[in-house]
């Protein structure tokens, strides 16, 4: 299953037509403390590179963008009690939402996991 | 995922402490013209907002701007700058206070301490270099103000700070809550006031900036300390309903207005006499506009600062301060709400991304305070 990243921190994970977005080790650790999630809701279209969540930590709000676009097909409503799973699990049991890919042309631009590393080492 | 804050480019200061800081792992931010520790390795902003509520927690303070006023009549000079007496402010001892313009509007806040041959001031970091400017304009030139630039301030805050402190520095345990006195540390000269802005009992020193990197190895030496940065300072001044210069207080908003009443002292307020007298007369007489209150909010969900404040349809006011309190598990905030809607259990509704969140007037501290009085 590939696992692609967006140079503004978020992960996207592809198995077939549907793809699993959240956020990375490196941003949960740049927030700190998570302290809300707002989602998107179900059946709605995210627009890639367009705001499609939004993380508060302690220190302030930050916007999540969709890596690509898409009709919503699942949220992580475990966040909604659990926010902190993000800082805790932000590649795994953190996961935001699911979209259904609708252009697989749009996973151009965005990078894998070895590419990821070394735009964060120059950083 | 982008951060709101925006980081200014511009010519940063560089505290004592910065490679102390950075030896402990810290997240290093521009705040008030210099680099600033944010939060440290391994912790976490609401793990070190609750050490300091529990234990005790070192901040550094040094990029606020430590000043005195000293020659004759300096108490009765800066008294026509401040509403908060000055001449009858006892040696040892501190007052919060506030610089005010002509029209009311709040110019920066500060403690004042009579310290003897001087009366020494505390003011903002973000207004320090404007704060001169005012004075100097003001005091009359036999009046001799002085900036302390090389001495860095350090704030022990916490239940434990005055026991560690003790241990280190003894008679400092022998404070209480807004005195101040000289103290030796291993010949070390330091200057020791119980006070501090996290709601908690503890402690500001100042001590030259070459001996502060010392004075903070032996502070967190001690294990029931550990560092904390602007984060915890700033969850923990808000659940202290403690205004924060630049967001809660700014020139627009007069102290009537803002609730610090109790800084506008009654004789004072008779009297007049000092610079914001007239206008802030008017605010207690007819009363204000728009006041300063807590706002509890449901949820998780927190309302920063700008935050729009409803009744109904009613815009009634705006957030000046909010935040997730670690210690209540929920969101809090400061707003400056119409008159009419202050009163506490008012049911009113903040605006966060187009929803709208159902908040109570409440009374702060959101937290209580645990200054140490005397036994």
């Amino acid at each position: 299953m590939p696992r692609y990243f967006t140079d503004e921190h978020e992960w996207i994970d592809v198995e077939g037509d549907s793809a699993t977005v959240g956020i990375t080790e490196y941003a949960q650790d740049q927030l700190g403390d998570i302290v809300f999630v707002e989602l998107p809701t179900v059946g709605d279209t995210v627009e890639k590179g367009k705001e499609a969540a939004v993380v508060e930590s302690v220190k302030a709000a930050s916007d999540v963008y969709a890596p690509i676009s898409g009709e919503v097909t699942e949220i992580n409503s475990t966040l909604e009690d659990e926010p902190g799973l993000v800082n805790s699990s932000p590649e795994e049991d953190g996961w935001f939402f699911r979209v259904n890919v609708s252009d697989e042309g749009e996973f151009e631009g965005l990078m894998d996991e070895d590419a990821y590393k070394e735009f964060l080492a120059n950083l | 995922m982008s951060d709101d804050d925006t980081l200014e480019e511009a010519e940063l200061g560089t505290l004592p402490l910065d490679a102390w800081h950075r030896a402990k792992g810290a997240r290093m931010v521009p705040f008030a013209g210099y680099e600033m520790p944010i939060q440290y390795e391994g912790g976490g902003i609401v793990a070190e907002h609750n050490w300091t509520r529990e234990s005790a927690s070192l901040f550094d303070v040094s990029h606020m701007g430590q000043l005195s006023v000293s020659g004759e009549n300096a108490a009765a000079e800066l008294e026509k700058l401040v509403p908060g007496a000055v001449t009858s402010l006892g040696e040892g001892r501190m007052r919060y206070s506030l610089l005010l313009t002509e029209a009311g509007g709040v110019i920066d806040d500060l403690m004042i301490t009579n310290a003897g041959p001087h009366i020494a001031l505390v003011v903002n970091g973000a207004t320090k270099w404007d704060d001169i400017a005012h004075l100097r304009e003001h005091l009359p030139d036999e009046i001799t103000l002085t900036h302390y630039e090389d001495q860095a301030l350090l704030a022990l805050q916490g239940p434990k700070a005055a026991e560690v402190l003790d241990a280190l520095v003894p008679g400092t345990g022998g404070l209480t809550f807004m005195r101040a006195a000289a103290f030796d540390w291993n010949g070390v000269p330091l200057w020791v006031s119980r006070a501090g802005y996290t709601g908690e009992d503890g402690f500001e020193i100042s001590v030259h900036a070459d001996t502060a990197e010392a004075l903070a190895d032996a502070l967190t030496a001690d294990e029931r300390v550990k560092p904390a940065g602007l984060g915890a300072r700033d969850s923990l001044r808000l659940e202290a309903g403690l205004p924060l210069y630049g967001h809660d207080l700014t020139t627009e908003i007069d102290p009537v207005s803002a609730g610090l009443g109790f800084a506008l002292s009654k004789k004072r307020r008779e009297a007049g006499g000092w610079m914001g007298h007239q206008a802030c007369a008017v605010k207690l007489k007819d009363g204000c506009a728009s006041t300063r209150v807590g706002l509890a909010l449901e949820g998780r969900l927190p309302a920063r600062e700008g935050a729009p404040v409803y009744a109904g349809e009613e815009l009634v006011g705006k957030v000046t301060s909010g935040g997730f309190s670690p210690t209540l598990s929920r969101p809090i905030a400061m707003a400056y709400v119409g008159a009419d809607y202050a009163a506490e259990g008012t049911a009113l509704e903040i605006e966060v991304r187009n929803k709208r969140l159902p908040a109570t007037v409440t009374p702060m501290p959101f937290v209580p305070h645990r200054y140490y009085r005397g036994s």
